[in-house]
């Protein structure tokens, strides 16, 4: 990383670990034969692809042959879901999920709605939490598929995802979890959660970018995504990406070795942050569940400003975080959560989130709390509608 | 995404403010949308004297009050009424396609402005 670079955008991608990459490098050049030969060179890819399938299963207290890598988060989804729906089409065509989910659940939902299916999508409060209780009421005797988030990617929100799980089994409706933001952050044993399915994605946790896994539990109906060969128990086609899937694996074996001790530090550091951007500056909110939260996640909402100004401000003093506004997510409409949170446009186009990781120090959260009130002083000072506009919502 | 010249606007806009007896203003945009602009002018012998704006937005919104304020000083009330979102978008060297919206805006403020001005006028007649 480049020197002085305050990196707090964990949540968008992570810097790959030194000894991740190491461990792919020879996968590269080295062993580079393809696992489904049958000459030592292709078992020594095998032997690789094998390990990490297994490193993965630590982390996820599951069984190995439960696990099967993807080219990420965003595929792994996409299978779930559309190969939960397209198995169980004689059984019923209802699916329910969230408002505030990814948008790789989210338009693949919209996608089946369009050929057919439909789709109840539960509500979440101004925490973004989900209530179990609205997931037990939507379920109907067509209900094919459950797929709730474990933890929102924006505002960081973990859902109750234990309970949802009780309540889908009980219901005998398979449930899907993209828990893209929770694993190797926080403990995401599928046991635990109650999951039949669970996405995740490689880069999020100082792993490489363009390989995730999906978690399918024994005896789980769902059709095979990619067509082909009869890589992965003959459910999803293609040359095994071999470095990215032992880049995988490795970051799994960290995450294992540091997950309790890194969300410890990341909390100190997030209420540092987090209390330090409340104390400092005025006509601020913070947003998200105050306990059930990711650990390193800030967001906040600030009167008066917009996301990618702040974003782009604090890019100037080498500090990169990301923005719910419409300008940073290419539309016209602010983030989808925000809205789903019932936070008025207005206030969500001032959005901003800092999600912090690994490397951080607590004289960098220092640094961001000296740099960022001027930043937005400045802004404000520009505004034509900071306390100008009455926006009642932050007067709490 | 941004050329460096929308981003010099953007880090060190000019003519940022508001006057406190303006002549005309105008303000366009609202804050659902994310985008709110706000020109004030002092007008003398039909030219802008001086211009002042304020911005609530992105980055282009900025850069592009800031850069309508330069091309309109100096103007005549009706040379500055042409001055239209690809004039800004050309001489801030482009914008994003998406961000085109936003540079509508502050050629529109600027008019709204210079129409302000003008019903004043013809108000005090």
């Amino acid at each position: 990383m480049k020197k002085g670079l305050i990196y707090l955008d964990h949540a968008a991608t992570t810097p790959m670990d030194v000894s991740v990459h190491r461990e792919m490098g020879q996968y590269c050049c080295l062993f580079f034969g393809n696992p489904a030969t049958l000459y030592s060179l292709g078992r020594r890819s095998n032997e690789g692809v094998e390990k990490a399938r297994a490193e993965v299963a630590t982390l996820l207290g599951s069984s190995p042959d439960e696990v099967y890598f993807t080219s990420g988060g965003t595929e792994s989804d996409n299978w779930a879901i559309q190969g939960t729906a397209f198995s169980h089409m004689e059984k019923g065509k209802h699916i329910i999920t969230s408002t505030i989910e990814h948008h790789a659940v989210l338009d693949t939902c919209k996608f089946l709605e369009k050929i057919g299916f439909e789709v109840t999508y539960v509500p979440v409060d101004a925490r973004a939490l989900i209530d179990p209780d609205d997931v037990r009421r939507a379920i109907r005797k067509d209900t094919i598929l459950i797929s709730i988030m474990h933890a929102n990617n924006e505002v960081g929100t973990v859902e109750p995802i234990a309970e949802i799980g009780k309540i889908a089994r009980k219901a005998g409706v398979p449930f899907h979890t993209d828990a893209v933001q929770t694993v190797g952050k926080i403990p995401a044993k599928v046991d635990e959660l109650g999951v039949d399915m669970l996405s995740l994605s490689g880069h999020k946790f100082y792993g490489p970018k363009g390989v995730g896994a999906m978690y399918i539990r024994k005896g789980t109906r769902i059709q095979r995504f990619m067509h082909g060969g009869g890589q992965e128990h003959n459910k999803r086609a293609g040359t095994h990406n071999v470095q990215g899937i032992v880049g995988v694996g490795a970051a799994a074996k960290l995450a294992v070795e540091h997950m309790s001790e890194d969300a410890e530090r990341l909390r100190k550091l997030a209420t540092k942050l987090n209390d330090g951007l409340l104390s400092s500056i005025p006509d601020i909110r913070s947003n998200g569940h105050p306990e059930n939260k990711l650990p390193g996640m800030v967001h906040v909402c600030l009167e008066g400003i917009e996301g990618e100004a702040m974003l782009l401000c604090l890019d100037a003093e080498d500090i990169c975080v990301s923005s719910g506004s419409a300008c940073t997510t290419g539309s016209l409409d602010p983030s989808h959560v925000l809205l789903a949170m019932g936070m008025p446009a207005e206030v969500a186009h001032g959005s901003i989130r800092f999600s912090l990781g690994r490397h951080n120090t607590e004289e960098e959260i220092d640094r961001v709390l000296e740099v960022f009130p001027p930043i937005v002083r400045k802004l404000r000072a520009m505004s034509p509608t900071y306390h100008k506009t009455n926006l009642q919502t932050f007067r709490k | 995404m941004y050329s460096q010249k929308v981003m010099e606007h953007f880090r060190n806009p000019h003519n940022v403010g508001e006057f406190e007896d303006p002549d005309g203003v105008g303000q366009v945009g609202n804050p659902q949308c994310g985008d709110v602009m706000r020109i004030g002018i002092k007008v003398q012998e039909d030219r802008i004297a001086d211009i002042r704006f304020q911005t609530l937005g992105c980055a282009a919104a900025i850069a592009t009050s800031s850069m309508v304020t330069d091309l309109a000083k100096g103007k005549t009330l009706d040379e500055a009424s042409k001055i239209s979102r690809d004039d800004v978008a050309h001489e801030l060297d482009g914008l994003p396609a998406n961000k085109m919206h936003c540079s509508n805006l502050a050629a529109d403020a600027l008019r709204e402005a210079i129409k302000d001005y003008r019903d004043r006028q013809s108000k005090s007649k």
